[in-house]
C-alpha cells in the first residue's frame, strides 16, 4: 500500500484531523493577535513597558513545548479538554514574533510623519488608527506569518496531550513505526505552512507602503 | 471665534522656558510677541532653539516655565486638539501621509473636523490651485511626486481648515535652489493675500531677509535680537553682524524682495 493510496482511503479522516489542526492554528493565531498588538503598541508608545512586556514573551519561547503542555495540564477549566490547552499554548508561543513586529512596526513609522500628524490636531486615537496601525501593518503582518508558520509545527506535537490535529497521525505512526502514517501527519501539515507562508508573504507585499 | 482687539498680538511668549525631563535647558526667559498679518522668522543655528519656540506655540512642547498666549488665551488652557486644528503646520519634507493621496493629504483636516465630503473635495480643488498644484496630482501618492509638489502640498494641507497662524519649519530647507527660490516667490504673494499670522523657522539668512517682516535671532536657547530686514544688515550686534558678513554679497536684494 503507497502513500497515496492510505490517504485516498482515509481521506475522510485526513481531512478531519486537517481541519482540527487549522482550528488549533486559528485560534491561537487570533487569541495571539488580538492579545500581541496591543501589547506592542503598549511596549512602543510607553518604553516602561518595553522590556517587560517583551521579555516575558522572550522567556515564554525558552519553555520547551511539550513541557509547556505538561505544566499547563494540571490547570483548572483548562486542562479539563486537551484543545483549550493545545490552544493557550500556541498563543502564548505565537505572542513573541506578534508584539515583536507591532513594536517594531510602529516604531519604525517615520518620526516626521508622527510629528505632522500630532501638530495637525489628530487624536492619539486617529494618529494610531490611521497613520502608525497602516504604516506598521506590513511589519505586523510579517510577524502574523512567523507565528502561524511556527504554530502549524507546533501544533503536531498538541496531539500529545490528545489534542487532535495532524499530530495524531505522527504519534500513530511513529508508536506502529509506519512511515506511511507519519508522512500522511507531516505532509499535509508542510503543505499548511507553505501555502500560509505564500499568502500572508503575498499579503504583506501587497499592503507595504510606498 | 472671538477676537480681542486688532492690535493685540496673536502669538505672545512670557517669560518661556523649556527644560527637558532630564535637565537639559533647551529655551529660557524668551519674550516674544507676534502681530496677526506678520511673517516672524526665528532664524538661528540648529540647536538655538527656533523649533522648540515653533513647538510650544501648537503645544507639541508644553512650557516648563512661563506661558505662550495664543489668540488672547494662554496654550495651557486651550484643548489642545482643538488648539493644534486651528494652526497650520508645515514642516521640512512635507510629512505628508505616504499612504494618502494628495487630495486626502490635504483634506485631512476638514476630514477629521466633519466636513462633508462635497465641501471638502471643493476646498481641496482650490487650494491645489492656490499652491500651484495641477488639477491631475489629486490621486496621486507623496511618493510620486516632485519635492517641491511635496512641499506644496504640504503647505496647502496646512491651509486647509483655514487656520489664523502658520507655523513653518524650514520648509524649503530640503529643496534645491531653483525650486526654493520659486516656492519663496510664491509664499510672498501666497502671504500677500491670505495675511496670515505666519512663525517660520530657517537657518538659512537670506530666506529670513526675503520672507520675514521681522527677525529673531536666537542662540543657545535665547532670543538675541528682534529686527526688521533692513535693520539686520546694518545692526552692529556680534552675531547679527557674524551671519550678515558669513551670508556675504546680494543681501540687500534680498532683503528688497528681490525687487531691487
Amino acid at each position: 500500500m503507497n502513500f497515496f493510496h492510505f490517504m485516498l482511503q482515509n481521506h475522510e479522516q485526513v481531512l478531519e484531523l486537517t481541519l482540527e489542526h487549522l482550528w488549533l492554528v486559528g485560534v491561537s493565531t487570533l487569541l495571539a493577535v488580538v492579545v500581541g498588538i496591543p501589547l506592542g503598541i503598549m511596549s512602543a508608545h510607553w518604553p516602561v513597558w518595553n522590556k517587560p512586556v517583551l521579555g516575558t514573551a522572550n522567556i515564554i519561547q525558552t519553555i520547551p513545548s511539550l513541557a509547556l503542555f505538561g505544566f499547563l495540564l494540571p490547570v483548572p477549566w483548562l486542562g479539563d479538554r486537551a484543545d483549550r490547552l493545545a490552544i493557550l499554548a500556541l498563543t502564548l508561543y505565537a505572542l513573541l514574533p506578534v508584539i515583536r513586529n507591532t513594536y517594531t512596526g510602529i516604531r519604525g513609522v517615520d518620526r516626521a510623519v508622527v510629528e505632522a500628524g500630532r501638530g495637525m490636531g489628530l487624536t492619539p486615537g486617529q494618529l494610531l488608527f490611521q497613520v502608525e496601525l497602516p504604516l506598521a501593518l506590513s511589519v505586523i503582518l510579517s510577524g502574523v506569518r512567523v507565528a502561524v508558520v511556527v504554530s502549524v509545527g507546533l501544533a503536531t506535537i498538541a496531539a500529545a496531550i490528545g489534542a487532535g490535529g495532524l499530530g495524531e497521525f505522527i504519534f500513530r505512526g511513529l508508536a506502529m513505526v509506519n512511515n506511511q502514517l507519519i508522512l500522511a501527519g507531516a505532509i499535509p501539515a508542510a503543505i499548511l505552512a507553505l501555502s500560509a507562508d505564500f499568502s500572508l508573504g503575498w499579503l504583506e507585499k501587497r499592503l507595504r507602503p510606498r | 471665534m472671538e477676537r480681542t482687539s486688532a492690535n493685540s498680538p496673536e502669538i505672545e511668549f512670557r517669560d518661556v522656558a523649556y527644560v527637558l525631563p532630564n535637565g537639559q535647558p533647551l529655551l529660557s526667559g524668551l519674550n516674544l510677541e507676534v502681530q496677526r498679518g506678520e511673517t516672524l522668522v526665528l532664524l538661528g543655528r540648529s540647536g538655538s532653539g527656533k523649533t522648540t519656540t515653533l513647538k510650544l506655540v501648537n503645544r507639541l512642547l508644553t512650557p516648563t516655565g512661563g506661558e505662550v498666549w495664543v489668540n488672547g488665551t494662554p496654550t495651557a488652557a486651550t484643548d489642545v486638539i482643538g488648539l493644534r486644528r486651528s494652526i497650520g503646520y508645515v514642516i521640512q519634507d512635507a510629512g505628508l501621509f505616504p499612504h494618502y493621496t494628495v487630495e486626502r493629504n490635504i483634506g485631512l483636516v476638514p476630514r477629521i473636523e466633519g466636513w462633508t465630503t462635497e465641501r471638502i473635495h471643493l476646498r481641496v480643488a482650490e487650494l491645489m490651485q492656490l499652491v500651484g498644484l495641477e488639477a491631475n496630482l489629486a490621486k496621486r501618492y507623496p511618493h510620486q511626486l516632485s519635492g517641491g509638489q511635496r512641499q506644496r502640498v504640504g503647505v496647502a494641507r496646512a491651509l486647509a481648515a483655514d487656520p489664523a497662524i502658520l507655523l513653518m519649519d524650514e520648509p524649503f530647507g530640503a529643496l534645491d535652489a531653483l525650486t526654493r527660490d520659486q516656492l519663496q516667490r510664491e509664499f510672498l504673494s501666497l502671504q500677500q493675500r491670505l495675511g496670515k499670522t505666519v512663525v517660520f523657522v530657517t537657518h538659512d539668512l537670506r530666506e529670513a531677509l526675503r520672507l520675514g517682516s521681522r527677525i529673531a535671532l536666537m542662540e543657545s536657547g535665547k532670543l538675541v535680537t528682534i529686527l526688521s530686514p533692513q535693520e539686520f544688515l546694518r545692526s552692529t550686534e556680534p552675531l547679527a553682524a557674524a551671519y550678515v558678513q558669513a551670508f556675504g554679497d546680494g543681501l540687500d536684494s534680498a532683503a528688497n524682495r528681490g525687487m531691487s
